[in-house]
């Protein structure tokens, strides 16, 4: 991916702050690490992932293959507006399944997918504790709960005008 | 603050006898407000609280505590239990008994507070008042433990939950906390703790019931140069919030848990492994271990008793298989959550190859409570093979869901019946989920079943995580069952072949089962047929030979499924129909020619376009082409549209 030099140099310095924290070499950091990077850049870049594989003495093969394990990771940088859907039991019972359809028509993408104008993306997540107010919605610190299919195109009109900010 | 800080390392946790001087109790009575002078309003802020907009209602009161000039003290607690009532508010006026209110949301607030401090109660968000703490009762509220949803209910493990603020390791140790813990570690060596919970029947709450002091004694004489224990937070079942509202509602104790058994064993290192994308229990896990590092209840030398610990917390990056030991070991060493072969079992041979202790968060919530009180005191609570109290978080079409701890030998037809009172909306109940995905169907006719390791055993189904649905007729068993599966299929890590492959191929028949044609051409219903009887071969091949517990329990919900609610799939297969109209796949919508008077709002709302005709006339669907949505059939303001 090209990348102006200024940018990568703002990532790489990124990077190595959170790589201060840690000790070089230790293997069972591999995942913290990952994690703190992620939440920082918002996903793993293929720079971050060398990075560290030399930090830590592991090859990026092995990075990715545990990456790509765990569901938490994405590689490709999440959309203005990241949705987190609840697919919890009690939820699902509540109709999150069409939910989780009538996101993914509106905006053309998969789980985990960002939309080519990086605007939106969206993940499924395991139950957030909000049973008795489910299907639950979470985007940022906001959460838009008893959520139906029908409210999603209006409430993607909403996000639309939130994402043009 | 420093004072207090002092007061209570020297005066309470040091202090050797079982009774405090007169003088330290009145200071402890003080800190947990037992008499306040001001009016204390506690706002529970837990992650349900949140999501039913909690953090909006404690803005809302705190400025109107500070408009007003009223002085008044707010508190946010954890969450008390029912869900249903989130936000919860508890107002205590000095001299009176404390108030319960639900649903008090942000627009809520003001003439919730306009009556409180006006003593003008508004009558229906009350739900109760606390009684027994030698206050003056309100006259014609009841009594909180009157309700069902908690007289039921033997709170234990949950006791402080919602009660005081979970930021807080002053209040806690003025709830008697840590005490127990400095006991520990001042008077009784590693197997003197072993024998005390092995003596008391705690049995590990996830999985197989183990006994606890058992496994501590297994890592504890392994001889190694160190040791460690790992608390599972994971929770991995997707219905399930048991875990997390304890850790919000009292992380405290949690960590006085962790602490002890890690004593017991002898690690200076413990690990919590705590569920992704749980923000909030997270920070309070945090504030909480380094409150207990600034009071050295963890660090070096604890309390000059030589002992060292270090707690660190490890998120995990989301794998449901990392609640099956070896995968939450494999993880945490930074691999694939995949599961290893069994034995060696991790108390000889598990983190880093160390003897190590893997705990579920409700087996050492329990732990302090046994050092406080004994092991007898636990050994009377409970049935004679299940010791105890179990948490369950109850979820799906129940009335009132939340988190409930009843005592063990109570029925579940007790907590379906009586603490979640029955059904949503005057359903009829279908069925008791217990476990998530790993568990298993409890019937009409079983709701007898007691709360206890064999019994549920002999039932058919296995405690498992302490996730609760209940399921009404509205649910299509099919449906739910795909839906398992299909998070099974999604989650197996894919080592061993019985389960990456069987489950994939479960899911493709279950699928088959729903999905149209509705025609029977070419064998379809045979072929449909020949699918079900595959799946309960693949069930079988699948229980015998993957290699961890989550593919060996993966067929699980199909089998119960299928042997209690047979009559469903065979309508699914033979009948082409869902009798409670969820599968897609099986809905047919047709318009009553009478009824239609063309108004074109049900084609303007149709997703596949299924919906013809002309205005002001009646229209028509092209079956072909309906996907079964049933947004017509909501639209529909003249109930034209019908399904079948």
């Amino acid at each position: 991916m090209y990348r102006t030099l200024s940018i990568r140099v703002l990532i790489m310095s990124k990077i190595e702050s959170i790589l201060k924290r840690y000790q070089a070499g230790r293997k069972e950091s591999l995942t913290p690490i990952l994690q703190d990077i992620q939440a920082e850049e918002g996903y793993l870049s293929e720079e971050a992932v060398i990075t560290v594989g030399k930090f830590l003495g592991i090859s990026t093969t092995k990075i990715f293959g545990l990456a790509t394990f765990y569901d938490q990771f994405r590689f490709v940088p999440s959309g203005k507006v990241h949705l987190r859907i609840c697919n919890g039991t009690t939820c699902f019972l509540n109709g999150s399944g069409q939910v989780v359809t009538a996101v993914k028509d509106a905006f053309g993408i998969d789980p985990g997918q960002t939309t080519r104008d990086g605007k939106f993306s969206f993940e499924i997540v395991p139950c957030m504790g909000g049973c008795n107010d489910g299907p639950v919605i979470k985007t940022g610190d906001k959460y838009y709960t008893r959520v139906k299919a029908e409210d999603i195109p209006e409430m993607v009109k909403k996000l639309r005008l939130l994402a043009e900010i | 603050m420093s004072d207090i800080k002092e007061f209570l390392i020297e005066e309470i946790l040091k202090n050797e006898s079982e009774t405090l001087p007169a003088a330290a109790e009145k200071m402890l009575a003080e800190i947990r407000r037992d008499r306040p002078s001001v009016p204390v309003i506690y706002i529970s802020s837990g992650s349900a609280a949140l999501i039913a907009g909690a953090d909006k209602t404690a803005m809302a009161i705190e400025s109107y505590v500070s408009d007003m000039g009223i002085r008044a003290e707010v508190v946010k607690v954890g969450c008390h239990g029912p869900s249903v009532f989130e936000p919860m508010i508890c107002v205590h006026i000095p001299g009176k008994n404390k108030l319960i209110f639900r649903n008090i949301t942000e627009d809520k607030t003001e003439a919730l507070l306009n009556g409180v401090f006006h003593s003008d109660m508004p009558e229906e968000d009350l739900v109760a008042q606390m009684g027994n703490t030698g206050f003056e009762a309100w006259h014609g509220i009841p009594f909180l433990n009157e309700l069902p949803y908690f007289s039921f209910q033997k709170r234990v493990v949950l006791n402080n939950c919602g009660c005081y603020d979970p930021g807080s390791i002053v209040e806690y140790i003025a709830r008697g906390g840590y005490r127990s813990y400095v006991k520990t570690i001042r008077n009784y060596t590693f197997e003197e703790v072993c024998d005390i919970i092995e003596k008391s029947g705690l049995r590990g709450r996830s999985g197989g019931g183990f006994l606890t002091g058992l496994k501590w004694k297994y890592a504890l004489n392994t001889s190694s140069d160190k040791r460690y224990l790992v608390c599972n937070a994971k929770e991995s079942d997707p219905g399930s919030f048991a875990d997390r509202s304890i850790i919000e509602g009292d992380p405290h104790r949690l960590i006085e848990g962790v602490c002890i058994a890690a004593y017991a064993i002898s690690a200076s290192n413990a690990i919590i492994f705590l569920k992704a994308a749980s923000e909030h229990s997270l920070d309070s896990l945090n504030i909480a271990i380094k409150q207990a590092r600034d009071f050295g209840l963890i660090g070096h030398n604890i309390f000059n008793s030589g002992y060292n610990l270090e707690i660190s917390i490890r998120i995990e990056a989301g794998a449901f298989v990392c609640g099956e030991e070896t995968a939450l070991i494999a993880s945490i060493e930074g691999k694939r959550g995949m599961p290893e072969l069994k034995p060696p079992y991790p108390t000889a041979s598990g983190l880093f190859d160390k003897p190590t202790v893997i705990n579920n968060v409700e087996t050492l919530m329990n732990v302090p409570l046994i050092m406080q009180n004994g092991p007898d005191w636990f050994r009377n609570i409970g049935t004679s093979g299940s010791k105890g109290t179990k948490v369950f978080s109850i979820g799906g079409r129940g009335r009132l869901t939340g988190i409930v701890e009843v005592e063990m030998g109570t029925s579940f037809r007790t907590i379906v019946e009586s603490i979640a009172d029955g059904i949503k909306d005057g359903k009829k109940f279908k069925s008791l989920m217990i476990g998530g995905p790993s568990g298993k169907f409890i019937p009409e006719e079983k709701l007898d079943t007691i709360v206890d390791f064999e019994e549920i055993m002999k039932a058919g189904a296995a405690m498992g995580s302490g996730g609760m649905i209940i399921v009404d007729e509205t649910t299509c068993m099919v449906d739910l069952v795909r839906y398992y599966m299909s998070y099974i299929h999604k989650e197996s890590c894919g080592k061993c072949i019985p389960c990456r492959e069987g489950t994939g191929r479960m899911l493709e028949i279950l699928e088959n089962i729903i999905r149209k044609p509705l025609t029977d051409d070419s064998n379809a219903t045979l072929e449909r047929f020949k699918g079900v009887m595959q799946l309960e071969t693949i069930a079988s091949v699948m229980k015998d030979t993957s290699l961890c517990g989550l593919g060996q329990t993966a067929p699980n919900p199909f089998i119960s499924a299928l042997e209690n609610y047979r009559e469903e799939f065979e309508e699914h297969i033979f009948d082409r129909r869902c009798r409670a109209n969820v599968c897609r796949g099986l809905r047919t919508f047709s318009i009553n020619v009478e009824k239609c008077t063309g108004c074109t709002a049900c084609a303007a709302k149709c997703p596949a376009n299924a919906i013809y005709g002309t205005r002001l006339q009646p229209f028509f669907i092209v079956e072909d082409k309906c996907i079964g949505c049933g947004i017509c059939h909501e639209v529909c303001k003249f109930s034209a549209i019908s399904v079948r």
